[in-house]
């Protein structure tokens, strides 16, 4: 990374889920947020998708369950995008909704097979850590813990990496 | 009603639900789905260290620390309200394999024998623990996302770069579970 980057170029810098808003809001407008991802926590529950056993059933191969979880969501969520590009539908502040392409870089090779070691062996990636904290095991605030250490080691390290 | 809700939900629903994710982030606020970038921010927020990768406006990404709180909110609500009182139903080669591990307890979502706080000075709680999260930190961020960036986000508005990072979660995953889980466990028992 050079020096002269823009706070938002800092940002988008192996990232996906950005903020491409423009406009500023009380922080009570963050709330919102809150409620999907409550919607989200109970959904996790319910389906079982933050059951250490769940993850390893997928990789065994032994069941249909996660695959059709996240398949389905792939496909609600191809369709969704589609009717927004398609008919421009703007955000609830009016705005127009902000889609950009990503470029390959072989971090997402290398950095993908060392998540999906760590993904089989705590049975969370990291929507999953805050889920199964909240879900009574106070445990994983120790992986939660040590994986905010993992980003911090990866950002302090990451001009020496492979990209 | 509420006893339909109790009840483990059909992967459907839960598809419909989590894809759902996708445009109620963008239509209420541009904000793409993603959830890794949370450590990130709690990074850059508590302990930048004069790191180039940390030095953005975090208080303009709060909105994703919202998020996750919600998660874990929505968590402690299922598990205290919607609790399906038996025991979690594996598929019976999953639990052949685990009880060969010495895994028996299937009454939570996650296995009592592993994970609780009585193994964090072992080396069972070393590896699943600290070394599995670190893994988790480190992977997602040096790919640039995780299952919900780029298994969702990403290959819902098509991008070929997230095809490659999902494929490789799963391939490490498939080499995590199959070959090193094995070894881990006839390791540590």
């Amino acid at each position: 990374m050079t020096k002269n980057l823009s706070k938002t170029d800092i940002r988008h810098t192996d990232a996906m889920c950005t903020n491409d808003s423009e406009l500023q809001h009380p922080w009570w407008h963050n709330l919102k947020y809150l409620a999907v991802g409550i919607v989200f926590g109970i959904t996790f529950v319910k389906t079982e998708v933050i059951s250490w056993f769940r993850i390893q059933e997928m990789f065994r191969l032994d069941s249909f369950h996660m695959y059709g979880v996240i398949g389905t969501a792939v496909v609600v969520g191809a369709i969704s995008v589609l009717l927004i590009k398609r008919f421009k539908i703007r955000t609830v502040y009016g705005e127009q909704v902000h889609f950009e392409d990503k470029k390959f870089d072989k971090g997402m090779i290398y950095g993908g097979l060392i998540f999906g070691i760590g993904w089989a062996i705590t049975g969370a990636c990291p929507g999953p850590l805050f889920a199964q904290i909240g879900g009574g095991f106070s445990i994983v605030a120790v992986t939660l813990f040590s994986a905010v250490a993992g980003t911090w080691v990866y950002g302090a390290i990451r001009n020496r990496l492979p990209h | 009603m509420i006893e339909l809700l109790r009840h483990p939900w059909h992967w459907s629903v839960g598809g419909i639900i989590i894809g759902l994710t996708v445009p109620a982030l963008l239509l209420l606020g541009n904000k793409k789905f993603g959830i890794s970038s949370s450590l990130r921010h709690i990074c850059a927020a508590c302990l930048p260290a004069n790191i180039t990768f940390f030095k953005y406006d975090w208080r303009k990404e709060i909105w994703n620390l919202f998020f996750v709180a919600g998660i874990a909110i929505g968590a402690f609500l299922a598990v205290q309200f919607l609790q399906d009182p038996g025991d979690i139903r594996v598929a019976q080669a999953t639990q052949d394999t685990l009880a060969g591990y010495g895994i028996h307890d299937y009454s939570q979502l996650m296995p009592a024998e592993v994970f609780n706080w009585g193994n964090l000075f072992s080396w069972e709680g070393f590896i699943f623990f600290i070394v599995g999260g670190f893994l988790v930190g480190f992977g997602t961020r040096y790919a640039g996302g995780c299952t919900s960036g780029h298994s969702i986000m990403g290959l819902s508005t098509l991008q070929w770069p997230s095809l490659v990072a999902t494929i490789c979660f799963m391939v490490g995953g498939f080499i995590s579970t199959n070959l090193l889980l094995p070894l881990i466990f006839q390791w540590i028992k």
